[in-house]
């Protein structure tokens, strides 16, 4: 009976994961797809409790209360600016955890190698099977524990190198012949513990894993890191479905195999968005050019001066870039925008896929600060307009609207899709210095002749511009 | 239920094409939300772990089991937490009224 009802609640939330995301993927219907994963969720974790012989339950308690609490502060404290590296904090602790059910199952080989918990356990009610574990089952825990070690030490490095706990980029010689040595020693030290089981060849397997991981990751600049944190999202999927055929767990199996394909297709969309290959993104690095400055040609222009031209258009649109959000100036940029609305001005923002730290970042950090998803618009959607376009106002967006991506064959982000801003009719670029952007490339919307620079915070640049037009009325 | 050799096969193609098509035309204003989302779903790695620490028998296990547990949790809990903080934001024109923007 009790067989029957964890199957049944389990079917249920394995039904219940696919409706959610599919629901997710429409903005009317996501907030209702996060409850229906939910319930799936959390009714599945009770039933668990419903299976024979459990030990440790206090423990089990415990630590749940103990992670709920972290959790709960972690992620309700943090700013919206910060959803990147708190997603990849997140995987991280989830491939810690599948890498840690196949640490104790491969303890197990050591220590009683008669017994197999997921087939004492996961097989239903009051079965308990003694057996070797078979070989599948052994190559399922092997995998599940590298890739869920990979996707913790790479996740978590990914998490501190997004925080600014760590800046470098590091290079190395012969780097990939020595990421790939550590990812052989890794698999050699799993073959050799099937057939002996020693202490010391399961630390080298997880040792050689977690350093695989971190290996991976630290070449990759912090402009490339949300793809990467994507593709960690996808590999903790395929670790959790690994630890779900183990412990026999259907439902553990369906959430990381659709997590997993998803997370794939989400890697391979953004990926596609910077216009780099998974490849190109894993095995080169960015070339750095250093930026030649022709900054004698960049014509500035104050605040107020811009806001009064705002006075006497009637198309603007928003090109709102990274730099917006980590001058925390979203919730001016709406004000300015109600303002212009307010007098009968058509306002849109434009969102490049890539705008903030990774794809629909951007959207959340807008939607904070209460614009509704009807002005936002997608590159493919706008980019048509920007030529009857009044002005076009670029908050702390750079490469991503930099017209050498079209034309120069030379640069580093040539290819890479871009809002056209330059064929507005005039360009106002809101910009804190003369730096060059994540990519490192000079932008020659810069030099245009339509385009003027407005130096400064974002925030103080657009309160000022506020100010103006408030007393223009 | 025991999953046997080509029931898991069949199982996992499944799953997988299910995956791709239910996402692949999701807009990129929700990519970051979808993210967070199934960084949400895998934390059903939690039931994995409790099994885990349920069958420990020594302390080595236990301790292995306790953090996957705990991991596990931080991870379902913060991806709720964080995803539903996302999604909340998200709202159409009609609900929102720019001209009583305060001042």
């Amino acid at each position: 009976m009790k067989s029957l009802i964890i199957q049944t609640v389990y079917y249920i939330s394995a039904v219940l994961f696919i409706v959610g995301l599919k629901r997710m993927s429409s903005p009317k219907t996501a907030t209702t797809g996060i409850h229906w994963a939910a319930v799936g969720i959390f009714s599945s974790v009770l039933v668990t409790f419903l299976f024979p012989h459990l030990q440790n339950l206090e423990l089990i308690i415990l630590a749940i209360i103990i992670g709920s609490i972290i959790a709960w502060y972690l992620a309700g404290k943090i700013g919206m600016t910060s959803i990147p590296e708190m997603i990849a904090l997140f995987n991280g602790m989830g491939g810690a955890a599948a890498a840690g059910i196949s640490a104790v199952e491969l303890l197990r080989l050591i220590s009683d190698p008669k017994i197999v918990i997921g087939i004492k356990i996961g097989i239903g009610i009051g079965i308990e099977v003694e057996r070797e574990m078979p070989i599948l089952n052994f190559v399922l825990a092997v995998i599940g524990a590298l890739i869920g070690s990979i996707s913790f030490s790479g996740s978590l490095l990914a998490f501190m190198k997004l925080r600014d706990l760590l800046k470098k980029t590091i290079h190395f010689p012969l780097q990939q012949w020595i990421n790939f040595l550590f990812l052989l020693v890794a698999v050699l030290a799993a073959i050799a513990f099937y057939y002996h089981h020693s202490l010391g060849l399961f630390i080298v397997f997880f040792l050689a894993s977690l350093i695989y991981g971190i290996l991976i990751t630290i070449p990759i600049g912090g402009a490339d890191m949300p793809v990467l944190i994507a593709l960690y999202n996808a590999l903790t999927g395929m670790a959790v479905a690994a630890e779900g055929f183990l412990l026999n767990n259907v439902a553990m199996v369906i959430a990381g195999t659709v997590v997993s394909s998803s997370g794939f297709l989400l890697t391979r969309l953004m990926a596609k968005a910077m216009n780099r290959s998974l490849s190109s993104l894993l095995f080169t690095k960015f070339t750095e050019t250093s930026g030649q400055s022709l900054s004698e040609n960049i014509r500035s222009m104050d605040a107020s001066d811009a806001a009064i031209i705002l006075n006497y258009i009637s198309k603007v649109i928003f090109v709102p870039g990274y730099g917006m959000a980590v001058a925390q100036a979203q919730q001016k940029v709406w004000e300015l925008a109600s303002i212009l609305l307010e007098r009968g001005i058509d306002v849109r923002f434009a969102i490049h896929p890539v705008a903030g730290r990774m794809p629909g970042h951007m959207n959340v950090l807008l939607a904070e600060a209460g614009v509704p998803y009807d002005y936002i618009f997608a590159m493919e959607d706008i980019n048509n307009d920007f030529s009857n376009t009044d002005v076009v106002i670029v908050i702390g967006a750079n490469d991503v609207v930099n017209p050498s991506a079209r034309t120069d064959k030379s640069s580093a982000i040539y290819g890479m899709p871009i809002l056209n801003v330059d064929m507005g009719k005039q360009i106002f670029v809101i910009k804190r210095g003369k730096g060059l952007g994540y990519a490192g490339v000079e932008n020659t919307l810069f030099y245009n002749q339509k385009t003027s620079m407005i130096y400064g915070d974002a925030k103080n640049v657009v309160s000022k511009m506020i100010q103006t037009l408030r007393s223009n009325l | 239920m025991i999953i046997d050799g080509f029931t898991a096969i069949y199982i996992f193609t499944l799953a997988a094409f299910t995956g791709y098509e239910v996402i692949h035309q999701v807009p990129v204003i929700l990519h970051t939300p979808l993210m967070s989302g199934s960084n949400f779903i895998h934390g059903l790695i939690l039931i994995g772990a409790i099994i885990a620490l349920a069958g420990s028998n020594n302390n080595i296990e236990r301790i292995i089991g306790f953090i996957s547990v705990l991991f596990a949790t931080i991870n379902v809990v913060g991806g709720y937490v964080l995803t539903i903080r996302m999604l909340k934001m998200f709202k159409p024109k009609e609900d929102s009224n720019y001209s009583n923007y305060p001042n």
